[in-house]
């Protein structure tokens, strides 16, 4: 397994709280899934990687400088076109403008939303908010997208649609790190966990192996209580 | 009671018949508080969203400070412009006292610490929601102020009301750069002042009347504005 990023004693205290506690881990597989209960670190494990936050100790190492996108669990769209939301990516990496152009049109098709091209993004539905948010990761053309619960506020429809599109985002080559609630959703995108509980990492295992033998008794608990 | 009501009476006439005299001080008025808010929101909006989203030493003093200055007193500001503007000042040289210019000058220092302000809230507040979202796309801090700035159109139209609501109420500072000269500087407030002392109620009312007007009737396009805009953006 080719390691993308090597993380090493990675440490987040705010005050006295320690939200990440001596994290050291290596990330090789294409697709990661970090699951864990709530305030468990998750979120902020993200933030980590993908550079919004800036770890009080410890490193992060990447082999290979790899260009990200992320997308949150609420959807964060200008007032302005969804088209435009998508453009707005795209010109900040300083793309020239026909080529923006194209690219965002082609990002909004693949996502399923070339139709709604010229809508007020803060006026469409949550499900399509979260795919044109998408889409503008997308566009990007990412080699790490970074996933922070994408389908948490979403209904059953338009979370399996947000999982289509993850999916044809890795298809396509991305790698994939993300965090969710759901976990028939983490066992279809996930190959590896990386279970994590109060800001420690517990543990990290193929995704069959996890479903069926967890290796530690707070992943066992987690998943009993967890399942429906 | 007759004698209460006859200058209502007679206010009610002048606007009635557009009286040219009447016209011009409400034109003026109008066009000295818009140039002096519309400069105000050039100068004060950047510099607000800059105070909201920037990471730079004396942040802090600067919002006090923009802060405490949105209740400068109009009367010292038109001191302060008078000192500079007076043939003596520094800028005497330019012959602008007691000229319109001179006014919308005051009125601009007046206005733009309370548009800076209210812009800096404004975007303070879109900045906690979108700033993961645009540090994520790679936004610098100027351009995320600027994406702000475009983003929160309809929310800053507001602080550009309560800017110009404040120019075209206040009095002294426009009374002393203006000096109040009759056909040159004289604005709707400094005329009240001038014929209610005088004793000529009809005039100061009429004006007092359409003063009030004006500040309802912008209100209420910046609310339809507000609604529109919510419909239609979000």
């Amino acid at each position: 397994m080719n390691t993308w990023l090597d993380i090493e004693h990675l440490g987040l205290t705010e005050g006295a709280t320690r939200i990440i506690d001596d994290a050291s881990l290596r990330f090789g597989a294409q697709h990661t899934v970090v699951l864990g209960p709530n305030g468990a670190g998750k979120s902020t494990l993200l933030r980590l990687v993908h550079g919004l936050l800036h770890p009080t100790s410890g490193s992060l190492s990447w082999p290979r400088a790899l260009s990200q996108a992320m997308v949150f669990q609420r959807p964060i769209m200008l007032r302005t076109t969804a088209l435009a939301n998508v453009l707005y990516g795209l010109k900040l990496k300083g793309h020239a403008a026909t080529e923006c152009e194209q690219r965002a049109r082609q990002a909004l098709a693949r996502v399923g939303l070339d139709a709604l091209a010229k809508r007020p993004a803060r006026l469409l539905s949550g499900g399509e908010q979260q795919r044109v948010a998408l889409a503008r990761a997308w566009a990007l053309e990412p080699q790490l997208l970074i996933l922070d619960e994408p389908t948490a506020s979403l209904d059953p429809a338009s979370s399996r649609e947000v999982e289509r599109i993850i999916k044809d985002i890795a298809a396509a080559g991305a790698r994939i790190l993300m965090t969710t609630h759901n976990l028939g959703q983490a066992r279809r995108i996930a190959d590896e966990i990386v279970f994590i509980d109060r800001g420690r990492i517990v543990e990290q295992t193929a995704v069959e192996q996890f479903f069926t033998k967890p290796q530690t008794e707070a992943a066992q608990r987690f998943l009993k209580e967890e399942s429906p | 009671m007759s004698e209460f009501n006859e200058p209502f009476i007679t206010a009610w006439q002048l606007v009635a018949a557009a009286d040219s005299r009447l016209a011009g001080i409400v034109l003026l008025s109008l066009r000295v508080s818009l140039i002096a808010t519309l400069i105000a929101c050039v100068a004060g909006m950047p510099v607000g969203a800059l105070l909201a989203v920037g990471r730079f030493p004396g942040r802090r003093p600067l919002i006090v400070l923009f802060n405490g200055l949105m209740g400068l007193p109009p009367v010292v500001v038109g001191l302060l412009i008078y000192l500079l503007l007076s043939r003596a000042g520094p800028l005497g040289q330019f012959g602008l006292l007691f000229s319109p210019a001179a006014m919308v000058i005051a009125q601009a220092v007046l206005v733009t610490p309370i548009v800076a302000a209210l812009t800096r809230q404004v975007i303070a507040d879109e900045w906690s929601e979108y700033r993961e979202a645009l540090r994520s796309l790679g936004a610098s801090r100027t351009r995320a102020a600027a994406t702000l700035l475009w983003d929160g159109r309809f929310s800053l139209s507001t602080a550009a009301l309560a800017g110009f609501g404040r120019a075209i109420a206040e009095v002294g500072a426009v009374m002393i750069v203006g000096g109040n000269i009759d056909g040159v500087t004289r604005v709707m407030t400094t005329t009240i002042a001038l014929e209610t002392s005088k004793g000529d109620l009809p005039l100061a009312l009429a004006l007092g009347f359409i003063l009030i007007a004006v500040v309802l009737a912008i209100n209420a396009v910046a609310y339809a504005v507000r609604g529109w805009a919510e419909r239609h953006w979000g």
